[in-house]
């Protein structure tokens, strides 16, 4: 079993949701990105997804734009990234870590040298933007022989035969869009995810993580009560924006203390589903 | 002079979007909806003898076509080479060849019920093209300019806000076309249900690179009927200059079967392609994906986009239409550069002999067909796509002069 697929099981077990938080790779710098990593799972964090800074995030907004554009300043690149995951490895053997970007870093540099490279700095999903499964089949196969799980967005425009497509091809966890637009866009409705949740489930058995609209501990507990996993990437991202500068062990003090009180707040919103 | 039609060429892409390895749909999810609608509604209305009879109708009366085939003898006698017959697409209403297809997708917006349109523009031509469509219709229309292409086309600026378009400046990356074209995205997803995105070129996720290539299209078959009735015969060679490419491949289309017409197409050589700061992705660049499709892009070792430059605003992209890519990689087209100083003197010599001032894009494909009427000599016969009409560049060559206007 993949640790994305163990964490998540022991979770559902437990009735609590996965916390997973989103941070680009290099912004301000790798060592700081790694310290945060630490720093996240020890405050609670499940799962760590891992942005790969892109020239062009076409699917983001100008929070994690600007990051893109900071990490890539000092040329923060896939071979960084991996770098970090196996340092990351060194000192933690269970977290599951996704790395999330866009195609063009990865089929610059080849699918089968990209595959092998994350697999040996142990990478256990990826996230691909711009990738939608019909044009993944080559590179799934290749996750699938790496056992790292190819995770897709499901959005609120997603029609329910292209739902079952990409249900079909996902492993892991589902990651829902809880909004039409660019990530770090308004609040999501509560009312209006829990539909659409309740209805995902009819079609599958996977984890389904909400994420995109979720910028406090509030709306993480509300999330949580409905979802298996919360994202919550853009408010993390500003945080460490502001606190640039700041020495390290202020920044990973700082967004750890902010995971831990989404954490608790989410063990104790009440299951309802 | 004929040889066996081969009709592989009108045969993509496929139902998918793809041109051999390249095209395809590489978008975020939430656009997904949008773009299976789309290619839907088009391929029910393409065949729909209403639709088409009214865009041939717009095209006709408020575009002006046909446009001419002009057959440039002051310059032809001044080479000394091959007859030169040029396009002249920058007669169109607003002055270029981004009209046709401008026309095509609002009446797709139309359809669709969407009162809401959006565009990215380079040079401005597009942006204008399209103000201009959603000033006829009444749809609201948000540009978005690259914040250095705004800088250097004020007028194109001024005339989409003239045009009731409100324009939105990009501060992001490079801060040209294809930034715009990411920010364009950006507001389309957060947008979705009310927002028609017209794409500019023939590029960006399927149907887009097919349904501007069958807008464009008119070009080259009017140029081919217009040909045939001057001269009787074909032309040797059609030349176009290629930034995303929808002028080449709204040229080049028709001629596709026809393989004894060579085809050229001319990207942005900007100081010259060794230099590193050019626009020429299928001279030196890789295959890639960008913007929605598989192409050749400029990258750097990291994957990462790489800046462009051009003295012209429309040619600044590090990408190109995917059918580009596979004509290329099938033999069908080369691809060739020309420097910003070559454009600049093609500018200032068409101006002089013929009267006619090109837009630096266009003017790119002027500077090769120099190159090849004397290389093919008296006698054959080539075709330029004079793409628009150089007047927005007028700030651009006056600068490079140091007069100020």
């Amino acid at each position: 079993m993949n640790r994305i697929e163990k964490t998540l099981a022991a979770l559902k077990a437990d009735r609590r949701a996965a916390l997973i938080p989103f941070i680009t790779t290099g912004d301000p710098d790798t060592a700081t990105t790694l310290a945060l990593m630490h720093a996240m799972v020890a405050s609670g964090a499940d799962v760590i997804e891992l942005g790969v800074p892109f020239s062009d995030p076409m699917a983001d907004g100008p929070v994690i734009q600007l990051a893109n554009e900071r990490a890539l300043k000092h040329h923060t690149s896939l071979h960084d990234v991996f770098e970090v995951v196996r340092q990351f490895r060194e000192a933690d053997q269970s977290t599951g870590v996704v790395i999330m970007g866009y195609l063009n870093p990865i089929e610059v540099m080849g699918y089968e040298i990209f595959v092998a490279a994350a697999k040996a700095a142990g990478v256990d999903g990826m996230i691909t933007v711009d990738l939608p499964p019909e044009e993944a089949v080559t590179l799934t196969a290749l996750l699938d022989e790496a056992n790292i799980l190819p995770i897709y967005l499901l959005t609120p425009t997603t029609s329910d035969a292209r739902a079952q497509l990409i249900l079909d091809q996902c492993k892991g966890y589902v990651y829902y869009v809880s909004l039409k637009g660019v990530t770090g866009s308004n609040q999501l409705d509560i009312h209006d995810v829990s539909q659409k949740l309740a209805h995902m489930r009819s079609m599958t058995d996977l984890p389904i993580a909400v994420g995109f609209g979720i910028s406090n501990a509030d709306t993480a507990a509300q999330v949580a009560a409905v979802a298996d996993g919360v994202v919550v990437g853009s408010m993390l991202v500003n945080r460490i924006n502001e606190l640039s500068g700041q020495p390290t062990g202020t920044i990973t003090a700082d967004i750890g203390a902010r995971i831990a009180e989404m954490r608790d707040a989410m063990d104790h919103a009440i299951k309802t589903h | 002079m004929s040889s066996t039609p081969n009709t592989i060429y009108r045969e993509m892409p496929d139902a998918r979007g793809h041109f051999g390895p390249y095209g395809g749909r590489f978008a975020s999810e939430t656009l997904m909806f949008a773009l299976d609608q789309l290619t839907e509604t088009y391929n029910t209305l393409k065949d729909d003898p209403e639709f088409i009879k009214e865009f041939d109708t717009d095209l006709a009366h408020y575009v002006g076509r046909p446009s001419p085939l002009y057959f440039a003898q002051h310059l032809t006698k001044k080479w000394g080479g091959a007859d030169v017959y040029l396009k002249r697409e920058d007669l169109n209403h607003t002055g270029a060849h981004k009209i046709n297809n401008t026309i095509g997708q609002a009446l797709l917006a139309k359809y669709t019920g969407k009162p809401r349109v959006i565009a990215e523009t380079g040079a401005g031509q597009h942006g204008v093209a399209t103000a201009t469509v959603a000033a006829r219709l009444g749809l609201e229309c948000v540009v978005y300019m690259g914040a250095d292409d705004i800088e250097r086309q004020k007028l194109n600026v001024y005339r989409m806000k003239l045009l009731g378009a409100e324009v939105r400046a990009v501060t992001s990356g490079t801060r040209t076309l294809k930034d715009a074209m990411n920010e364009a995205m950006r507001d389309w997803v957060t947008r979705i249900d009310d927002t028609f995105y017209i794409i500019g070129t023939a590029a960006g996720p399927h149907p887009y690179p097919q349904l501007v290539r069958d807008f464009q299209s008119v070009i080259g078959r009017e140029a081919k009927r217009q040909m045939a009735d001057q001269t009787g015969d074909l032309p040797d060679a059609l030349v176009a200059c290629v930034g995303g490419g929808s002028n080449a491949i709204g040229l080049f289309y028709e001629f596709l079967p026809d393989t004894s017409v060579a085809i050229y197409g001319v990207e942005a050589g900007g100081d010259g392609v060794e230099t590193g700061r050019h626009a020429a992705p299928l001279s030196v660049g890789k295959p890639g994906v960008l913007h929605g499709n598989r192409t050749y892009l400029m990258s750097d070792p990291d994957g990462q986009i790489q800046g462009t430059h051009s003295v012209s605003a429309g040619l600044d992209y590090p990408g190109v239409g995917p059918e580009h890519s596979w004509l290329k990689d099938m033999g069908r087209a080369q691809y060739v550069s020309v420097t910003d100083t070559e454009a600049l003197d093609a500018f200032r010599e068409l101006t002089l002999v013929e009267g006619i001032m090109p837009a630096l894009e266009s003017a790119h494909a002027m500077a090769y067909a120099k190159k090849l009427a004397v290389q093919m000599g008296p006698g054959k016969k080539i075709i330029v796509n004079l793409s628009g009409r150089g007047d927005k560049d007028i700030h651009t060559v006056a600068a490079l002069d140091n007069i100020e206007i």
